[in-house]
């Protein structure tokens, strides 16, 4: 079946079962390497993407259910070569041991920072909850986010201090 | 075996001006390999005066090269696993060699291209691969100054590096390395004293370079052997039962082929894998064929189950070899109070949040394997063996993958693609494992037992200790094709390797059985269970765990009834230096002696080791707070601190220690292995929890002591054992209940200690 999927602003036309999960697709068709497989349960957190700005695990999520929806991977976050705020945020915490987690990391706690108003800390591990890590980098990766709060934070404040 | 560098060197050449050397190897003679911490053997050593790994591979252009821009190229046997080697390595070769860190481009193990260092394990890689990169590129600016004083007619000494790879000598005499480099050969044997930097003047160790691996991974950059697409590749699913021991019945052979989309199925023996052109008709495929019955096929598990009782019934019943590590010497001593304890770990999961996986090209006679193993150059070997190959006709690559801490499914993965890809000659193969087979099939982490019995005087100085630890070989990793899953599927199976202990004083499940504190009638046993219920490898640490456990529990269950403060007795009994400085850095940094006095719920615990006794020294202190209602432990901070010698990229060290406090964290009060006699039970992340993000301490601090120019002392594993017993011993100060079963979860806390 042929279907059009908007992934990261741009229109793609993939064939593919209507079941495949959209990990599959984006993965093996798109060549995005953002998302990994995990566990294919919705465990873990790792295939982590959005869909219409909402975090969905992308390996449980039909590809036929996003069409006409837009699907952000990490990739349309920033490159290596050009991170975007939240990425440069786990730079420069160095929030990474091996790293297979930490995409899926970085497109959960966006829709985070997406949602603005204040955030305390037990909201940033309250959200984080549901993505596993297993090197143990929860405590740098607990302060990127932090970090990426407190920058947008002093973004908005700066802004709102102009007439 | 002589060395013959004639023989096995591919010719220098010249290219773009500058002398390339091609680079070599000595020849090795290899029986029985399983080195680069865990077994000790490791690669031949051909020159046992140079240091690390030089030992082995003694020649300087093996480690580096230097082309005519001034390019540096570093080789190293070892490997990323998320530890951040590459980058420790990028700032040794870059300090040493005096040139900025970005001119340094470095590659990791590859048979073809890198010295065999033997596993990238045991916390080896800084000891073995940087203390070689380090004096191989010491002797390297000392050739490059040496030529240059040459051409200049000056004295060597006259003749300076910059920093900036170039060379300055008297009169503003100024060369590049490129240059001096493109006259000079490096095909020359390294010397055991070339002089080093001084550590006063580093531009670039002990500095936190960020990571170099890192930008890929956090934006869908190719980072790891996941991300590998190769033109004209297949995915592939390899069909097993649900754990090791089982297997399907019966198997819709026909009809999964005849799925649309499957390009073959792989029979061989008892191995059968599914090959598709796409990787969800490869999964359905599995999916469907594993809608059979499930036969055991080899003895059933233990039968206690993973529950204290059941690892101490399991473990006592196989036949032990008893080795004795500690035999005194006695002296008489006087008991004023003796405890009696047994500590028990359950077999626990790496837990890796990416299955296994490994891609196989079979083309022209040659095999060529990517592999996310520590051994690189043993996955040439297994796959040689298994599928019949000389070793020369297979080439393994490295690649990274989730990070595996010990042997996890890597080395079976392998195995499985390069089978498969020599069934489907010329296309590429990409395997990657499914969640429930890397929790079925991978080995285990090892229960283990311990039994300790200990005394303290009337003087209140400890009078006499006993410590027994039962256990089965943590180091079963594959040199051969029986040491993987498909060497027992095939036709004429390969036969599984017997266990064997390593020797102290790196041990396997005596690895720091032997307490680094000054105690007299001090004896140590090892009953060594060869015969393995359960499948087990090398986990992250291996029984250094249970064992620091064991003993600084005992460390403070004999301070309680002795009346003394643990930090006290610690510091009587350590006559090291070294170990006494970091127990003082913790208690000072922790704030020991202020800290909150136990109320029932608030405690705080301690706890040390020197990894091996020869690595890394690490002191973790804890307070913790026990919901008693619950039975959860809430980690409110953790401090450390680690000496580990000069540390190349403290950053580095410091978030090793934070991940391995968490990790510990996670291992020691959640997980277990659960099975029944029939499989393993825990086959996803709800049947095997790991700690999330509410349960993490609130803080962690780690703090590196500052050592420069002293020897690199492996780093990555030295906080698993104290931050177990830290917790354990906070647990006790909170509550007065000492718990001595891996894991203290909720259920076991809340039954202990109960509700006040």
């Amino acid at each position: 079946m042929t279907m059009t999927l908007t992934i990261n602003g741009a229109e793609h036309r993939v064939e593919a079962e209507p079941d495949t999960p959209l990990l599959y697709v984006l993965r093996d068709d798109l060549g995005l390497n953002g998302a990994k497989y995990g566990c294919g349960l919705g465990q873990c957190g790792a295939c982590t993407v959005h869909v219409d700005g909402r975090p969905v695990f992308s390996c449980l999520t039909p590809v036929a259910a996003v069409q006409g929806r837009r699907v952000t991977t990490v990739e349309g976050l920033g490159s290596p070569g050009n991170l975007g705020p939240l990425q440069q945020a786990f730079e420069q915490e160095q929030a990474a041991q091996c790293g297979y987690c930490i995409a899926g990391m970085i497109m959960r706690a966006q829709v985070l920072l997406d949602r603005g108003g204040s955030i305390s800390d037990a909201d940033i591990r309250n959200h984080m909850q549901t993505n596993l890590c297993r090197c143990g980098t929860h405590m740098r990766i607990l302060r990127a986010v932090r970090r990426a709060v407190d920058a947008t934070g002093a973004r908005t404040s700066s802004l709102e201090a102009k007439p | 075996m002589s060395r013959s560098l004639d023989t096995l060197s591919r010719r220098s050449f010249l290219t773009a001006g500058a002398l390339v050397v091609g680079f070599s190897m000595v020849p090795r003679a290899f029986a029985q390999l399983v080195g680069g911490g865990e077994g000790g053997a490791g690669p031949k050593v051909v020159a046992p005066n140079l240091p690390g790994s030089l030992k082995s591979a003694p020649i300087l252009d093996s480690w580096i090269r230097i082309d005519a821009n001034g390019a540096v190229t570093v080789f190293t046997g070892k490997v990323e696993l998320g530890q951040g080697i590459k980058t420790a390595l990028i700032q040794v070769a870059a300090e040493e060699l005096d040139v900025p860190p970005a001119r340094v481009t470095l590659v990791t193990a590859d048979t073809a291209r890198t010295p065999d260092e033997g596993l990238t394990a045991g916390s080896h890689s800084m000891q073995d691969s940087g203390t070689a990169i380090l004096n191989a590129a010491a002797n390297v600016r000392m050739l490059l100054a040496r030529k240059a004083a040459e051409g200049w007619g000056v004295a060597e000494d006259a003749v300076a590096t910059t920093g900036d790879g170039r060379l300055a000598g008297p009169g503003g005499r100024s060369a590049s390395y490129g240059e001096i480099a493109a006259a000079l050969s490096l095909h020359v044997e390294a010397m055991p004293d070339a002089p080093r930097r001084d550590p006063a003047r580093y531009r670039t160790m002990g500095r936190d370079l960020p990571r170099v691996d890192i930008p890929a991974k956090l934006a869908g950059g190719a980072a790891y052997i996941q991300d590998m697409r190769l033109p004209g590749m297949l995915h592939a699913r390899v069909v097993r039962g649900p754990s090791v021991g089982s297997r399907l019945e019966p198997l819709a052979i026909a009809e999964v082929a005849a799925m649309p989309g499957v390009v073959t199925v792989v029979q061989d023996g008892s191995f059968v894998a599914i090959v598709a052109e796409r990787e969800w008709t490869a999964v359905k495929a599995l999916r469907r064929i594993q809608n059979a019955k499930t036969v055991r096929s080899a003895p059933p598990l233990p039968a206690g189950g993973p529950n204290p009782q059941g690892v101490v019934e399991a473990l006592k019943a196989l036949p032990s070899r008893d080795i004795v590590i500690q035999d005194g010497p006695d002296r008489p001593a006087n008991a004023a109070h003796t405890v009696k304890a047994r500590y028990t770990r359950p077999w626990l999961s790496h837990g890796s949040i990416g299955p296994s996986c490994s891609l196989a090209l079979f083309q022209d006679g040659k095999l060529t394997v990517w592999t996310h193993s520590q051994g690189t150059f043993d996955v040439r070997r297994v796959a040689a063996q298994l599928v019949g190959l000389a070793e020369e006709d297979v080439h393994a690559i490295h690649v990274e993958g989730s990070g595996c801490y010990g042997q996890n499914g890597a080395d079976d993965v392998s195995a499985d693609a390069a089978l498969i890809a020599k069934h489907v000659p010329g296309r590429p193969i990409r395997l990657q494992w499914m969640r429930e087979q890397e929790f079925g099939w991978e080995p285990l982490g090892p229960g283990m037992v311990t039994e300790l019995e200990a005394s303290l005087g009337p003087d209140k100085r400890i009078a006499a200790w006993r410590h027994e630890v039962w256990s089965n070989p943590h180091n079963n990793r594959p040199v051969g094709a029986g040491g993987v899953l498909a060497g027992g599927e095939v036709p004429n199976p390969f036969p599984v390797p017997e266990g064997k202990p390593i020797p102290m004083p790196e041990g396997d499940g005596s690895r720091n059985s032997v307490p680094l504190y000054n105690l007299p009638n001090l004896h140590v046993v090892y009953h060594f269970l060869k015969d393995m219920p359960i499948r087990v490898s090398a986990l992250r640490s291996l029984g250094a765990h249970l064992n620091v456990f064991s003993i600084e529990s005992m460390f403070d269950e004999l301070a309680r009834a002795g009346g003394i403060d643990p930090l006290d007795l610690r510091l009587a009994h350590m006559a090291d230096e070294r170990g006494r400085d970091v127990i003082a850095a913790v208690a000072e940094r922790f704030a020991w002696r202020d800290r909150p006095q136990p109320d029932g719920r608030r405690g705080c615990g301690m706890a040390f080791a020197r990894y091996k006794n020869l690595g890394a020294y690490c002191a973790v202190a804890m307070e913790v707070e026990v919901e008693r209602e619950t039975g959860r432990i809430r980690v409110r901070r953790a401090v450390a601190t680690v000496d580990c010698g000069q540390a190349a990229s403290p950053d580095g060290v410091r978030n090793q220690v934070e991940g391995g406090i968490v990790q510990s964290i996670s291992w020691t009060s959640r997980e277990a292995m659960s099975f029944d006699a029939e499989r393993r039970t825990g086959f996803d992340w709800s049947a095997y929890p790991i700690l999330r993000f509410k349960d993490v301490p609130d803080s962690v601090a780690v703090h590196v002591m500052d050592r420069p120019g002293q020897p690199f002392l492996g780093t990555a594993e030295a906080a698993q054992g104290p931050a177990a017993a830290a917790l354990a011993n906070a647990v006790a100060d909170a509550t007065g209940v000492r718990l001595r079963d891996m894991p203290l979860n909720p259920e076991r806390v809340r039954a202990a200690v109960g509700v006040i």
